[in-house]
């Protein structure tokens, strides 16, 4: 580890390393088919792992997505199906 | 050449952070500091001074809101004592663990209980393991030139840690003195414009200051610090040395000031304003003594001090403050560096007491007779 | 697929609180920060006291900022934007750059808030946003001065003697107001447009501005992390958190519920109010309809 004078951190943004996605036990499935793009999902997400995919629609970043199952919850379609995470 | 005005010595502050050219002011006033927080008040309201200043509510927040502005890359003053001081002092930590360049006066006072508000060292001796660089006046001359090295020092690369610029109330603060004030364009060259080094909170650069430090890089922080202070103790000769060229006035080498030590049998060992009577029982009454007077408390220059003291017939600490249960601060800092030297630990002038010349006489008597090297002697004291 | 692929989400983009932060899954606190944050933008000062959302977010050497970002201590977040507006101000920066402070209940309504007050009298130009989650959730679970009447925290457990929280919550945004500051709001993650919106207000007002947002907590509360919004739109709903601002002293309702639900379809959700007898579910009715009655006395409205 570098050790900078007064522990500021000049790397913004770099907890980006942390994949947070291994926390997961539900992994929210987009079905994007039924998905009627009203960003709800993307709104409600807390940390930011929903993005808008000008090719897919929404698209839901595993590497960071908690598994919290409030983006299944908010939709107003049912797009979104928690699945038991397999290890 | 400057000009000679008599003055307190809060004004002797205020005039030299006008002349450094300060951008943030946040402070609150407490008696014996509050004259500084006045002048400064009338500087910027009449447009002598160009600086932002902050009437805080507290003197919690009056550190809180200079950590703020100096991590945003300006130049910031705060002034305090005693309880005021006491009440910052978990942002003490915070300021230096941050290692930003922020200079401080404190007009020295006791701390209640039973409320007092003349001078003692209690208030900054409590707050001797902040990793604030203490300094230690002698004379409103002295505050002025101490105030404008302390952000030479404060500001220096291999430093960066705060400044606590000490003199002693009442006896400094509010008394007149003839003080030299130099030009202000010759002292901002001398100080130079405010460049922030390893910090500021700009959106150009996003940094993210004062993160959680975990079981993995706390311990790193914080020997760094140690380190910093150790370069502390070479840059601090270094600025009063440069001052001295520019200005001719010079106190020891910034860290220390021996007093007639050469030629002494007893050293008597001492901070603050007492050490002018100390210099006139010298003078006047006792050749054959010598004075150390610790200009810098932290970094501690205890090697410098244990060189002159080794061999004497006698040394002996005065310390105007006390770590009840043990013994005083300044004794036991010379103890730490010099083990081998018998040093006598004497208490005065606590809560305002007078240090006088028969005090002195007092002091060396315990030297000369060796008592208190392991209990502090108290110096007219009734109980 | 049904309707086309829209160009932009709702909210801007940009993610100003990077992902990888260690906050709960499911966390309230963290979806305002990120709100907030696509509020406000790029050009702005966040500085935050001690709390969830400082420690989850700043484990050195990672930060999950991507702008400028300060920490000090728990009690002093306001003194310490005092003095970056001031440093702002004196670089000539502040037209430029927006300060901020996201602080949790805990280093807003109790620790911090002297120094809030000292900010707010001072006028310093800095949205300050605490983010309410009703109890010292980073220690975990004691309760604060925000949290509400009857609700279990591990300080204030109900049994024999006691019944939970022993008092309604502070009125931490009326004490604000009666600062005579320009702007002040209250809003919840449940409802991010209109947070969205006040966040925004409280960037262009000059002078301090004060938004005060509920934030559920799913360990704190007891309730799944799955489904923080819709216990914060029961709180709303209910009539239990209100939607309002004060602009310049005028009070406005922001949302008024078209018929309030009871109480009780808030607190049987939350397992800190499990505990509840009916009794006790109707004296926080009649809390909630008191207060509402006042505000049609008061002849509040809405758009």
């Amino acid at each position: 580890m570098k050790y900078t004078v007064g522990a500021v951190i000049k790397e913004p943004g770099s907890t980006r390393r942390n994949k947070t996605g291994s926390w997961r036990i539900f992994r929210p499935v987009l079905d994007h088919e039924a998905c009627v793009h009203c960003g709800r999902c993307y709104m409600y997400c807390p940390d930011g792992c929903i993005s808008l995919d000008p090719e897919k629609g929404y698209v839901i970043d595993y590497d960071y997505c908690k598994g919290c199952g409030i983006c299944a919850k908010v939709c107003p379609v049912d797009a979104i199906e928690m699945v038991l995470e397999e290890d | 050449m400057g000009e000679v005005h008599v003055v307190n010595g809060n004004y002797s502050a205020a005039e030299a952070v006008k002349a450094v050219d300060v951008d943030v002011i946040a402070a609150y006033p407490i008696t014996p500091q509050t004259p500084v927080v006045e002048y400064l008040s009338e500087f910027v309201a009449n447009g002598e001074l160009d600086a932002e200043f902050i009437h805080v509510e507290s003197e919690h927040s009056a550190i809180s809101a200079v950590v703020g502005a100096s991590a945003t890359g300006v130049r910031v003053f705060t002034a305090t004592a005693s309880q005021g001081l006491a009440l910052m002092h978990e942002v003490l930590f915070i300021a230096s663990g941050m290692r930003l360049p922020i200079v401080m006066t404190v007009a020295n006072r006791a701390l209640s209980a039973p409320i007092n508000i003349w001078c003692d060292h209690s208030d900054t001796m409590a707050q001797r393991d902040t990793s604030w660089i203490q300094l230690y006046c002698e004379s409103n001359q002295e505050i002025y030139d101490t105030v404008i090295q302390a952000y030479r020092i404060a500001e220096n690369e291999d430093v960066l840690l705060p400044v606590m610029v000490c003199y002693d109330g009442f006896t400094l603060s509010h008394t007149l003195e003839p003080v030299e004030f130099e030009p202000e364009d010759e002292i901002r060259e001398f100080v130079g414009e405010f460049e922030p080094i390893h910090c500021k909170l700009d959106p150009e650069e996003p940094m993210t200051l004062g993160p959680v430090g975990g079981p993995d890089s706390y311990m790193e922080f914080k020997k760094m610090q140690h380190e910093a202070m150790k370069e502390a103790l070479k840059v601090i000769p270094e600025v009063n040395s440069e001052f001295e060229k520019r200005f001719g006035r010079s106190y020891g080498d910034g860290l220390i000031e021996p007093y007639n030590v050469d030629d002494a049998d007893v050293v008597i060992i001492a901070m603050g304003s007492v050490c002018g009577t100390i210099k006139h029982v010298i003078d006047e009454h006792r050749s054959d003594v010598g004075l150390i007077k610790v200009k810098a408390f932290r970094p501690f220059p205890g090697d410098d001090i244990r060189r002159l003291i080794e061999g004497k017939d006698a040394v002996v600490t005065i310390d105007r403050a006390h770590s009840y249960g043990s013994m005083p601060p300044l004794w036991t800092d010379v103890k730490a560096h010099a083990p081998d030297v018998e040093v006598s630990s004497t208490i005065a002038g606590l809560g305002g007491r007078d240090i006088r010349v028969e005090d002195i006489l007092e002091v060396i008597e315990v030297a000369e007779k060796g008592e208190g090297t392991d209990e502090p002697v108290w110096i007219n004291v009734n109980v | 697929m049904p309707g086309r692929i829209p160009k932009r989400p709702p909210l801007p983009e940009e993610e100003l609180l990077a992902p990888g932060h260690r906050a709960c899954a499911g966390c309230g606190s963290a979806l305002c920060l990120r709100l907030c944050m696509k509020a406000l933008g790029p050009d702005t000062v966040v500085v935050m006291p001690t709390g969830c959302m400082e420690v989850t977010t700043t484990p050195y050497p990672e930060t999950a900022w991507e702008v400028p970002w300060i920490h000090v201590a728990f009690e002093n977040a306001a003194a310490v934007a005092s003095g970056v507006e001031a440093a702002l101000k004196a670089l000539d920066k502040k037209d430029d750059v927006t300060v901020a402070v996201f602080a949790g209940d805990g280093g807003t309504v109790d620790i911090g808030f002297q120094a809030l007050s000292g900010m707010l009298e001072r006028g310093h130009d800095v949205v300050y946003v605490c983010y309410d989650n009703e109890a010292y959730m980073n220690t975990g679970v004691q309760r604060s001065g925000a949290t509400p009447m009857f609700a279990v925290t591990t300080t204030t457990p109900a049994g024999r003697r006691w019944k939970g929280e022993f008092r309604p919550k502070k009125d931490a945004p009326r004490i604000a107001a009666a600062h005579d500051i320009p702007y002040v709001a209250t809003a919840c993650v449940s409802h991010p447009q209109d947070l969205v919106k006040k966040v925004q207000k409280a960037k262009e007002i000059e002078g301090p501005a004060y938004v005060h947002v509920l934030c559920p907590c799913p360990p704190g509360w007891g309730y799944d992390s799955s489904e923080t919004v819709e216990i914060g739109e029961l709180a709303v709903d209910t009539g239990m958190w209100m939607l309002y601002e004060i602009e310049e002293g005028e009070f406005r309702l922001t949302y008024k519920p078209r018929e309030r639900k009871p109480v009780e379809e808030y607190l049987k959700r939350q397992k800190r109010f499990s505990h509840l007898t009916e009794e006790e579910i109707q004296r926080i009715q009649r809390m909630v309809d008191e207060r509402w009655e006042e505000l049609e006395k008061e002849g509040s409205t809405t758009d």
